[in-house]
């Protein structure tokens, strides 16, 4: 039976409208100008801010030029920076973090758990600007808490934000993101039925041996969507800033810092629209294999 | 008689375990229980000697501070309005009129807004709001904000759209009512927990956010909170501890409050998957 429909295509278009205006302005019409924009010698001042010159592959091959790529402050450096910082702090710091928490959750007493759970959400949803300064304060060299408790403790002070910055970045994405994680295995725990666990439980399965044999390989696909989503995200963060501004000395300049400089500071928009389509193209991949494995994922459903 | 020992000790070394970690995750916020409340409050934890209320005072007597405020709100909520109102009717139409090619429609954007997001999408956005004149002006926050979230917000109500049944609807227009009435009357009410949902999430995702009204204002008058907070800076470029800590607990409470809400509402899991 072909089902009638319950708004005529004309009527459906009209309520498609505001949104696709919208969407079509702010999210479609920036992705092609931005590719146009990375071809020219658009600036933010000056003669070339109003009539651009055609400069074909320049900025391109300006970010990519050999002498200058690994030096600090530049493409190269910046690309592989943040891949250092999403491997660490997505995921290993956010994932495997993430899945200890929520299979460690499971079994502790009801009012640990909210306590833990309301910390760890509450640093993901807190407005960045304020995480910033009450990270900044958390680490301040004579009056942080960081070294308060060091001293307590009898081990020696840090300087974290000048002397291990990147660490820094790291520790701090991973205790702003773990939260998304942690919530996603939750539900994907949560999902089992109780009977599998309660089998191993008569077998005396120790609770390693429950997360390595039982949990871990039906959460599989969780895993990977989880892994995907945090890379993403994690790969176009600009939080960092607020905390090190990408110093000292470009240490911390990962490719959304470094394209904020050469784009808002250097006042250079050719280059910074070049980094954004090297960016988009990045995220383009990602996205695609995101939705290939979802794709795969639901087909395996109704299989 | 030794198995149950050994369950009750990995009981107590998960639940040590946990508390660590929960307190690790607490350590750099904990400042901000006492310093909002001392007035002579530095960056090192102290408790309050006397306890009092003068930082916020002294907040409440800074125009600008307070007007950072209301232009978070103005742009929050007027993002708010139109991701609603525009994911809304999109979706509806996405799932329920024969419009050729919707599933697609809806993977595209979804694609697109991925893809034009955070670092990439700032020099681009930048340029198409230059070339609308618009600006610093706050209209061109609130309608960046809504492009970019409509996309994610459609692909959630579309979900819970085509979770519920045709059949109220249907049964509506046998019993004579337009396709708008059967719309506004009998889908809208039962749609209502997912606007909320897209509200509060909406609502959450542009009050915090910093790059964006940095890049598109500059005049002063014009700065969310987010961005009038760096105003509490000396000129030596060091921060007024007292008046920051007791501005970004404000600045921080309506998120807090819409947190508690929804997850007394729903049950925070809810909230999991949905963060831009």
């Amino acid at each position: 039976m072909r089902q009638f429909s319950l708004l005529s295509r004309r009527v459906g278009l009209v309520f498609m409208a505001p949104a696709g205006i919208l969407v079509a302005t702010f999210v479609i019409a920036p992705f092609f100008w931005v590719i146009f924009v990375s071809f020219t010698n658009r600036s933010l001042l000056g003669r070339t801010a109003v009539h651009p010159d055609f400069v074909g592959f320049a900025n391109y091959l300006h970010l990519f030029d050999p002498s200058a790529f690994f030096t600090r402050g530049e493409f190269g450096f910046s690309l592989i920076l943040t891949t250092q910082f999403v491997i660490l702090s997505a995921l290993f710091g956010q994932a495997l973090l993430g899945i200890v928490l929520a299979w460690l959750l499971q079994s502790v007493p009801r009012p640990l758990k909210a306590i833990t759970e309301a910390m760890v959400i509450g640093a993901w949803i807190l407005p960045e600007v304020v995480i910033g300064f009450a990270w900044f304060a958390f680490l301040d060299y004579d009056n942080g808490t960081a070294n308060m408790i060091l001293s307590a403790l009898h081990l020696p002070r840090g300087d974290w934000l000048l002397g291990m910055p990147f660490w820094v970045i790291v520790v701090f994405n991973t205790w702003r993101g773990t939260a998304f994680s942690m919530m996603l295995f939750n539900s994907a725990f949560a999902s089992i039925p109780p009977s599998y666990f309660q089998a191993a439980d008569v077998a005396g399965a120790s609770s390693f041996q429950k997360f390595r044999d039982i949990g871990l390989p039906l959460i599989r696909g969780h895993v990977v969507t989880d892994l995907i989503l945090i890379t993403m995200w994690t790969f176009n963060v600009f939080t960092p800033f607020l905390l090190t501004h990408g110093g000292p000395s470009y240490r911390t300049e990962l490719l959304s810092i470094y394209t904020y400089r050469v784009a808002f500071k250097d006042f250079e928009f050719g280059k910074g629209a070049a980094v954004g389509v090297m960016v988009m193209l990045i995220n383009l991949c990602f996205a695609l294999f995101y939705l290939w494995v979802a794709r795969r994922r639901s087909h395996e459903v109704k299989a | 008689m030794n198995r149950q020992f050994r369950l009750f000790a990995s009981r107590m070394g998960f639940s040590v375990l946990t508390a660590l970690i929960g307190a690790g995750f607490a350590l750099p916020l904990i400042w901000f229980l006492f310093a909002p409340f001392n007035a002579r409050a530095e960056l090192g934890i102290a408790i309050p000697d006397p306890f009092t209320l003068s930082n916020f005072a002294e907040v409440f007597r800074n125009g600008f501070a307070l007007r950072g405020l209301l232009n978070s709100l103005v742009e929050s909520v007027g993002g708010v309005i139109l991701v609603g109102l525009g994911a809304t009717l999109a979706s509806y139409a996405l799932s329920r009129s024969p419009i050729p090619g919707k599933r697609a429609i809806t993977y595209v954007l979804l694609l697109f807004s991925s893809v034009v997001s955070g670092s990439a999408a700032m020099v681009p956005i930048f340029l198409i709001v230059t070339a609308l004149r618009l600006i610093d002006t706050q209209l061109a926050v609130v309608l960046v904000f809504a492009g970019g979230l409509m996309p994610t917000a459609m692909f959630i109500l579309r979900d819970f759209i085509d979770g519920i049944p045709r059949s109220y609807e249907e049964s509506a227009m046998v019993a004579g009512a337009s396709p708008l009435q059967a719309f506004f009357d009998v889908a809208l009410p039962v749609i209502r927990p997912g606007i909320v949902v897209i509200v509060v999430w909406a609502f959450v995702n542009i009050w915090g956010s910093f790059l964006i009204p940095f890049i598109l204002l500059r005049s002063s008058e014009k700065m969310p909170a987010s961005v009038a907070i760096y105003s509490f800076y000396s000129e030596a470029g060091t921060p007024v501890v007292t008046l920051l800590a007791a501005y970004s607990l404000l600045y921080s409470l309506p998120v807090i409050a819409l947190y508690l809400f929804v997850s007394w509402k729903f049950g925070f899991r809810f909230f999991g998957g949905i963060k831009a």
